[in-house]
């Protein structure tokens, strides 16, 4: 608990969100680079499809997309008696690794976009000059793709980490609202609402407000060419 | 040796090479006009398009067969861009030690780093950033970095199409120098006749897709209907040796004649090309004495080829065996009563030859 202007503030949501928003970023940049990287050199033909998809959770409702997760995570669903398989016993609905999973579907194209143009923007004579001087794909990836899409990276990783920060839908529907488990700050600030306390509600919702005001200078600063189309 | 058949479907474009057979020495030019297949060709050769089919075998190593194909970092190839292709991240340092770093430690080292650092004149931006350099001086750090791994094959793509003209002179010598020095055989694809005339050992001609044929580059001169042949006509390459400059001028040896130059030669090469246009070739019976032309060679006709427009274009031979082709009127040939066997001066100003 924290005190601010006499009003005290549960820290708990603050750092649940941090916390949900670094690993989503981290889990986001690992998985996404591959698919970003594939997404960059196929046919647009292929690409079309998987550039809708990608960029679907723009587009949709945050609950359309937090009632389907729901369905396939929940306990007796498929997937968690899948992981049943190898031992798991906790459930995936309603908890943080829950809204982990939520948070990597609800922020895919703000990895995926910014990563993908980075790669576009390299040159492929680039990539071929490495070839001929007995650079393996993978050793090019390491010492020329991701250097020379360093600002891509950048980009990607703030726009995410904001993004999952700013969640509310997706969190809601499937991690629930319980106080110290998967109450996020959206929520919170909604639950001070509900509850008439305008003070709480002012203070969240101020940092929330300077710290996205912040994040997104951050971003066009560092370059406008590789930035996510947001709208 | 190299022998392929090679096929590459671009878009709607579709290269089929036909077998063909290449010695691997010196340099051998890929002519053709724009859309003739020749970066097609080059890329299947050096393995950067997956999608190659047919066979290339390499002395004795297979790098294509049918769909299976070796990739371009085990080839052990160079190339050359048409634009530099170097890495903007990287320092010119840095640039040329990419690949040499990749190179196996079993691999001997035959170029020295420092030896060819210097003869591309480099060393003064070696720890510069390539942002800061000439359109030339980055073409020379991608030359110096493709020859820095001492390549099997050095592929180059119009590396100087991109060049201004004083930029394309100094670089075409450095090639010249560069290429004699390390015995490096080389592709070399260009649509400029000077470039030919003034690198190729060979040349393959391409067209719509397929090679048409190969030529060493006296074969490709003897022809008068030769592709290298532009508007300015028929040209003659004669092969020489530069003497000290001298009077202003300077001397090439012929065989036993001296051509005399306008310009002085940048190259440090002991043999040259001189480039000569037929058009640029006057023949007289005797030797003209008061006259502002300094080169008379005396030569024997060969033959005379009809051309349009009432001309002709007469083939000589010099003392030393090589051949000069000479265009001239019909209305001159008939005066002067000239027939193959006869004893004949050409004249050629000294600022119509260049190397």
């Amino acid at each position: 608990m924290l005190e601010i202007f006499g009003n005290p503030i549960d820290l708990a949501p603050i750092w649940l969100t941090l916390e949900v928003a670094s690993l989503t970023t981290l889990i986001l940049i690992l998985l996404g680079t591959p698919l970003a990287w594939k997404m960059a050199h196929m046919s647009s033909h292929h690409k079309i499809i998987l550039e809708a998809l990608v960029a679907l959770p723009l587009v949709l409702p945050p609950t359309v997309l937090g009632f389907y997760l729901l369905i396939i995570l929940n306990p007796t669903g498929p997937l968690t008696e899948f992981l049943r398989w190898f031992g798991f016993t906790g459930q995936l609905t309603f908890s943080k690794t829950g809204l982990i999973i939520g948070s990597v579907f609800y922020s895919l194209p703000f990895t995926i976009q910014p990563l993908m143009h980075a790669f576009e923007a390299i040159p492929q004579r680039l990539l071929q000059a490495a070839a001929t001087l007995r650079a393996s794909p993978l050793d090019y990836f390491f010492t020329l793709v991701i250097p020379l899409s360093s600002r891509g990276f950048l980009v990607a990783a703030t726009l995410t980490f904001a993004h999952t920060v700013g969640e509310f839908g997706v969190v809601l529907m499937v991690g629930g609202n319980i106080p110290g488990e998967t109450r996020m700050v959206s929520i919170d600030i909604f639950d001070h609402v509900e509850a008439l306390e305008y003070a709480q509600a002012h203070i969240l919702s101020a940092m929330m407000l300077t710290f996205s005001l912040l994040v997104l200078t951050l971003v066009y600063g560092i370059n406008r060419r590789f930035g996510v189309k947001i709208g | 040796m190299m022998r392929g058949n090679l096929q590459l479907s671009l878009g709607n474009f579709t290269l089929d090479s036909g077998y063909f057979e290449l010695p691997l020495s010196g340099i051998t030019v890929l002519f053709g006009r724009s859309g003739s297949g020749k970066t097609t060709l080059l890329r299947a050769i050096s393995g950067l398009d997956i999608n190659t089919r047919g066979q290339l075998k390499v002395n004795d190593e297979i790098w294509q067969q049918g769909r299976h194909h070796l990739p371009p970092q085990a080839r052990h190839i160079g190339f050359v861009f048409q634009e530099a292709a170097l890495f903007p991240h990287l320092t010119v340092r840095q640039n040329l030690l990419y690949g040499l770093k990749r190179l196996p430690k079993t691999c001997p080292v035959v170029i020295d780093f420092t030896d060819i650092v210097q003869r591309t004149n480099l060393g003064a931006h070696l720890d510069r950033n390539i942002h800061f350099l000439s359109g030339g001086e980055r073409q020379r750090v991608a030359i110096a970095r493709a020859l820095l791994m001492h390549p099997k094959l050095l592929c180059m793509d119009e590396p100087l199409s991109a060049l201004d003209w004083r930029a394309k002179h100094e670089l075409l010598t450095l090639l010249e120098e560069l290429i004699a020095a390390y015995h490096i055989p080389t592709l070399y694809i260009t649509h400029s006749p000077k470039e030919v005339e003034r690198l190729a050992d060979r040349i393959i001609f391409m067209r719509d897709g397929h090679i048409e044929t190969i030529e060493t580059l006296p074969q490709a001169l003897t022809r008068p209907d030769s592709p290298l042949f532009d508007e300015q006509g028929a040209v003659s390459v004669l092969f020489g040796h530069p003497q000290p400059f001298d009077l202003g001028l300077q001397p090439v040896r012929i065989g036993e004649d001296t051509l005399w130059l306008s310009d002085i030669l940048l190259t440090h090469l002991p043999s040259v090309r001189i480039r000569i246009l037929a058009r640029d070739v006057s023949l007289a019976r005797s030797d003209p004495r008061d006259l502002s032309i300094i080169n008379h060679l005396k030569t024997t006709i060969l033959e005379l080829i009809p051309q349009g427009d009432y001309r002709l274009l007469v083939r000589l031979q010099l003392k030393d065996g090589q051949h000069l082709f000479s265009e001239i009127t019909r209305q001159s040939a008939e005066r002067l009563n000239l027939h193959p066997t006869q004893p004949i001066y050409a004249l050629i100003k000294s600022v119509a030859v260049t190397a």
